[in-house]
């Protein structure tokens, strides 16, 4: 996919590799590259998962993996959490002067 | 090692002058010691100068709140006469959600007052999105710079949350994965861009939070007619805690208790790739709070103004289960959505006024803003896809990591005690071991009894254990 020039997009780069890491770092972290994520207008036509070249909103110019077009949130209230119902209840029992056993 | 990361981290110390503007060897003195309030007078704002530019922001002036509920339902599990009168202070009105704010406004308007073009923050937390704003507010570009993803992608939500605000407010937001290189990436951008470095740990930012202090000692005393009697701060980096104490101080408020809480995560390593979405809580935790209070200095700032065990009276932990309950709590009988990490204190403060008696008060000082991503059903429920098992017991039996027990009564809401000593011993033991000495002077005394709030003997006691020689 051919993504044009102008498109608000999000990279993806390797910043340190495995080798580059500091030492002494937990053991499951120190066979990890560091990663890094940022987003920006695409400064030539490029192709998804390919590097290309974006400058992001305070201007700066990064060259890394084209990884995303018109990238969003899409982070939420989470799904229903069955544990969480009975706190209210519970508590207004309690306040109304009634005794409640353990939840 | 790379070469690059070599070259930057050899012009720390020059970066960081050229960022912050401060030449904090000046301060200096003896083996490990600095003038901490000389640092504060001359790099600072007086406390007056501080309300006006907050002011003029918008920041500040947050309502001073009695939780009636929560105190009635204290009472009914406290001894007789026992269950202090539980306030908080809504700072989730402030511009950006959070006393955050109170920080980032200094921040920014000192950057812009020494012509700073833009300003860098390094932070997953709800600094980033105050920076943000008041960047946005004075016309000054900026960027945040956030651990927010685990090797797999996976996004902490509330981390994921503050990005979304910080690109609200124009901001560029650069994540990360997991590690201390962090700092290498930060130091790199402040080094590229020639923008300030808004450090959570600046003089102007601690000093910040003192008008948090003195607005709690004002409005209480206005309702009340005295002092509150214990103030409870969540506690992380030491910064909130640090300023609020302060504040309260420079309102003469000096017999008011001051306690630390942090959500306790023991077992888990910060560094941690697959430790770092085990957790529920990205702020206000002890894999800051511990850490901070024994080398303060271990901030993006040579010498943190943030020094927490200069001001605590008490420090206690809470559970991530405990936290919970009490922002469900909030909600259901005090009608306020907040948190949950800035509700720590909440949970601490409902156990404590249990201890108090029913003619005292105390005040938590914080409340933050809540959304997607950060909200307790987007936590719990993340914490369960991440194999967490959530469930009623008794939170004292918490594992980190592997369960979150909600408190099956609210009875069994206990704060545990972190022993101070033992924490003064560790920050000392960092000062030699930091500095990479065995022996400290005279005057390097006196710092320690100041920094660690202890008295002479107990410092002199500490040293002998510790085999540091007195030159």
């Amino acid at each position: 996919m051919i993504v044009k020039k102008g498109t608000w997009v999000r990279v993806h780069d390797i910043v340190l590799t495995v080798k580059e890491r500091v030492d002494n770092l937990p053991k499951d972290t120190q066979n990890l590259p560091l990663e890094m994520w940022t987003k920006g207008i695409l400064l030539d036509d490029a192709k998804l998962g390919d590097r290309a070249k974006i400058r992001t909103i305070t201007g700066r110019e990064i060259y890394a993996k084209l990884i995303e077009v018109n990238p969003y949130y899409d982070h939420d209230y989470g799904k229903h959490v069955p544990q969480l119902m009975k706190i209210g209840e519970q508590l207004r029992i309690l306040l109304a002067g009634g005794d409640l056993d353990e939840l | 090692m790379n070469s690059n990361y070599k070259k930057i981290m050899s012009k720390r110390s020059e970066i960081m002058k050229k960022s912050v503007g401060i030449d904090y060897s000046v301060f200096e003195y003896g083996k490990i010691s600095f003038d901490y309030e000389k640092m504060m007078k001359e790099t600072g704002y007086t406390l007056k100068e501080m309300q006006a530019i907050q002011g003029e922001a918008g920041v500040g002036n947050t309502p001073l709140l009695e939780l009636r509920n929560l105190t009635k339902l204290a009472r009914k599990l406290a001894p007789s006469g026992k269950g202090a009168r539980i306030f908080i202070k809504d700072e989730a009105s402030n511009p950006s959600g959070s006393f955050k704010a109170r920080r980032g406004v200094n921040a920014v308007y000192h950057a812009k007052k020494l012509g700073y073009k833009g300003v860098i923050a390094a932070t997953s937390g709800n600094y980033g999105a105050a920076v943000a704003s008041q960047a946005a507010m004075l016309g000054l570009k900026c960027i945040i710079v956030q651990e927010c993803y685990d090797s797999k992608g996976r996004g902490q939500p509330e981390i994921v949350e503050k990005a979304r605000k910080c690109e609200a407010y124009g901001a560029e937001v650069l994540q990360l994965t997991v590690g201390p290189e962090l700092f290498y990436i930060f130091l790199k951008l402040l080094d590229e861009t020639n923008y300030f470095n808004a450090s959570l740990y600046t003089p102007f930012g601690i000093a910040g939070v003192e008008t948090l202090g003195y607005e709690l000692a004002m409005q209480f005393r206005e309702k009340e007619g005295k002092d509150p009697d214990v103030v409870v701060c969540t506690n992380a980096g030491g910064g909130n805690l640090t300023g609020t104490a302060r504040g309260l101080i420079k309102a003469n408020a000096t017999k008011t208790q001051i306690v630390g809480a942090s959500v306790n995560l023991k077992g888990l390593h910060m560094a941690s790739d697959t430790d770092f979405n085990k957790k529920s809580f990205t702020t206000g935790h002890t894999g800051f709070g511990i850490p901070f209070a024994t080398w303060p200095d271990r901030s993006d700032v040579p010498r943190s103004a943030a020094r927490p065990l200069r001001y605590m009276d008490r420090y206690v932990l809470v559970n991530q289960g405990e936290v919970f309950y009490m922002t469900e709590a909030l909600a259901q009988i005090e009608g306020l959505e907040r948190g949950p990490a800035g509700n720590t204190a909440l949970a601490a403060a409902f156990s404590l006024a249990q201890e108090m008696s029913e003619d005292e008060a105390i005040v938590v000082q914080e409340t933050e803003y809540t959304g997607a991503g950060k909200h307790i059903g987007a936590q719990l429920s993340f914490a369960i896809e991440n194999g967490c098992k959530v469930f009623y017991g008794d939170p004292k039996d918490e594992v980190v990591g592997e369960n979150i027990i909600l408190p099956s009564h609210p009875s069994l809401i206990k704060t545990r005690d972190i022993d101070l000593n033992k924490l003064r011993k560790s920050y000392i033991k960092n000062c030699m071991e930091m500095n990479n000495i065995g022996e400290i002077t005279k005057a390097d005394i006196q710092f320690l009894i100041d920094d660690c709030r202890a008295g002479n003997d107990r410092i002199l006691n500490i040293l002998r254990e510790l085999k540091i020689k007195i030159i």
